[in-house]
């Protein structure tokens, strides 16, 4: 297998940097997941707020080089056409990367904001708009070049048109707490359960009708279905934030009722694969690519859909909010929704783009597990915490310090996977950096 | 049904969602007054806001449950505490942190830091937050 088109070889620098960030994003996880148990450890070098921060920042900045490096992948394939400029794509990688490197040193020497995940300072702000800016137009110019439209680059054009928009209200910071973090979730709900959707079920369609060899006809009317859940249910659904901090009651009727269908798009995408692969006209040979694509699937439903709804009721948030159970639903959420979606669009992509057979299938199919498997007992012992936590805090009234003494057993369980975790990552970036040398016999 | 079909339904869901949200946007924006008390956000109090952005506290406490979960909600600890106390607390942070196990650390906080994120917390602790939290332990 080869590349079709020249110039989706650009995206071969994004996955490569999305890579060494994800590593870099688990070790500080690793660091604060520590500090949970030994609080004294690289205090007061790297105290936990700063870590958390590197660690979220990280997180944030490599799924988006990999949304990025996907979009430059596919978007030939489905436009019929070269990349509009390449030049543009490696310069505004390059400033991607410093700005981001530039950041995330700069937090190291207490250089930061202090708005949770958006703590760039403002000049990183701008840096990052211009970056998405940069990108956007490259997009559309090549989407409008290119001989076709799909509805697959037109939702993915989309999803990146509203990351854009909403990250402009993390420039917002009004002195009243109750209406910075009414905004603040534009930016962080209306990203991850709103327009990252839109990008990660683009991939997810692409990715079948490649591993499928079924008609895109079929996978975009389920394209379209998708994204029409996701709005539907997560515009409102943004209310589940709106319960306690300051907003009216009302929030509770409407975000409840609207968050608690959000479910329905992430069923919608396991449904979708599920039909898909079992239609099936071929086997794919890069099966290590087939398993993180259903794997995205059926994991963000469990992180985003299950997780999600078991807390989004506010007779439930009452009890559960701002508790371990919040982390414990982050964590698969980000990892199944959007972790796993590039991890499968750089299973599928880098192959071809080196032009090797997809190499190491067992290594990598045993990184799957491993990671996934570690994720979801991550998420368990945090739901752990969060039950007990719960019980002692909010209904026995016990002070949170006290409390947290007698969950330092459900921390080393976390710590424990985290780095059952690490040794799945390291096994995937051993076969990601140092593939085999099987060259491609025919192309497809 | 056709492809265009699903996608005009899309367009128009999205469309009425966005309306109905952005007028509860505006109802939400017109109780702030009510709700929080903006009236009261002194020069002092916006000033706490700014020190508390300035050190990241919320990457270690939750405030009105929202931010990291290694330290104690804030949003109600005047209440808990008492005013003296937590002085006391800030205080000793800026001269050499503060806690035990897990360790708040040392901030250079001037007086006028520290006068600004005592009317900070006093003026989020009046914010109606529907009975949030449960106890008084947040
Ligand atoms: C892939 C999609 C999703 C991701 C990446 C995600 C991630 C997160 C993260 C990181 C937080 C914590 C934010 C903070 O620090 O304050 C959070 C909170 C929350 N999420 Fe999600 N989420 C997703 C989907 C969903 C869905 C579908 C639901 C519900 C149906 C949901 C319900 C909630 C609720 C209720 C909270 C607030 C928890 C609290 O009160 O402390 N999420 N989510
Ligand atoms: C080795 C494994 C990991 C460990 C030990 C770890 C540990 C931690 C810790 C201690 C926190 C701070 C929780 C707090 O505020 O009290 C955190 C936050 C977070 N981590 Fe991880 N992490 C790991 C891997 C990951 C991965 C792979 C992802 C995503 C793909 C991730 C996403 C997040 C998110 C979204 C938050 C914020 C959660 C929230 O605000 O509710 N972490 N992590
Ligand atoms: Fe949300």
């Amino acid at each position: 297998m080869k590349c079709q088109y020249e110039s989706q070889r650009v995206a071969y620098p994004y996955f490569i940097a999305a890579m060494a960030l994800f590593a870099a994003q688990v070790l500080f996880g690793l660091v604060v997941g520590i500090q949970y148990i030994w609080p004294d450890f690289l205090f007061p070098a790297i105290p936990f707020n700063i870590g958390r921060m590197i660690h979220i920042n990280l997180l944030v900045v490599w799924l988006i080089f990999g949304f990025m490096g996907s979009a430059y992948y596919l978007l030939p394939e489905e436009v019929e056409g070269e990349i509009f400029s390449v030049k543009l794509a490696l310069l505004h990688f390059w400033l991607f990367l410093i700005g981001g490197a530039t950041a995330i040193v700069g937090y190291l020497f207490r250089w930061h904001d202090g708005r949770e995940f958006l703590e760039q300072p403002t000049i990183i702000k701008v840096a990052i708009v211009v970056v998405v800016l940069m990108f956007i137009f490259n997009m559309f110019m090549t989407i409008m070049k290119g001989r076709r439209k799909t509805g697959i680059s037109v939702v993915l054009f989309i999803g990146f048109l509203g990351l854009a928009v909403f990250y402009l209200f993390a420039f917002f910071k009004p002195d009243n707490m109750t209406l910075d973090k009414y905004f603040w979730w534009w930016v962080v709900h209306l990203w991850v359960e709103g327009v990252w959707e839109l990008i990660m079920a683009a991939l997810l369609s692409f990715l079948l009708v490649k591993i499928t060899g079924i008609d895109r006809e079929v996978a975009e009317k389920w394209l379209y279905a998708i994204v029409g859940l996701t709005f539907l249910t997560g515009i409102i659904g943004t209310g589940h934030h709106y319960y306690w901090i300051g907003t009216p009651a009302f929030w509770q009727t409407w975000g409840a009722w609207f968050s608690a269908i959000e479910v329905l798009p992430f069923a919608a995408m396991v449904a979708f694969s599920f039909s898909m692969v079992s239609k099936r006209a071929r086997n794919h040979p890069n099966r290590a690519a087939v398993l993180w694509t259903v794997g995205a699937a059926v994991l963000s439903f469990l992180g985003a859909g299950v997780l999600g709804f078991m807390h989004t009721l506010p007779q439930i948030n009452f009890y559960t909010h701002g508790t371990q159970m919040t982390a414990s639903h982050g964590h698969l959420a980000f990892y199944g929704a959007y972790a796993v979606i590039v991890l499968a669009m750089a299973s599928y992509a880098v192959p071809n783009i080196r032009g090797v057979m997809p190499t190491h299938q067992k290594a990598e199919i045993f990184a799957f597990w491993t990671m996934s498997i570690s994720m979801v007992l991550i998420a368990l012992s945090l739901t752990g915490a969060g039950i007990v936590q719960v019980y002692l805090q909010r209904i026995l009234a016990i002070p949170y310090m006290e409390t947290q003494s007698y969950i330092t057993i459900f921390y080393a369980m976390r710590l424990f996977f985290g780095a059952t975790f690490t040794i799945g990552l390291v096994v995937y970036l051993y076969d990601f950096f140092l593939p085999g040398k099987a060259r491609a016999e025919s192309p497809s | 049904m056709t492809k265009t079909s699903v996608r005009n339904m899309v367009i128009g869901a999205t469309v009425i969602v966005s309306v109905v949200f952005l007028y509860m946007t505006y109802l939400s924006y017109a109780s702030l007054s009510e709700r929080t008390n903006s009236e009261k956000i002194s020069e002092e109090v916006a000033w706490g806001k700014r020190v508390w952005e300035k050190h990241a506290c919320i990457d270690c406490h939750t405030l009105l449950g929202e931010g990291a979960y290694y330290a104690p909600e804030l949003g109600n600890v005047i209440k808990r505490r008492g005013e003296a106390y937590v002085k006391i607390v800030l205080e000793t942070a800026a001269v050499q942190g503060w806690g035990t196990t897990r360790k708040m650390p040392q901030f250079d906080l001037t007086e006028k830091d520290i006068n600004g994120l005592m009317e900070f917390f006093k003026w989020m602790g009046e914010i109606d937050t529907n009975n949030w939290p449960p106890n008084i332990e947040g």
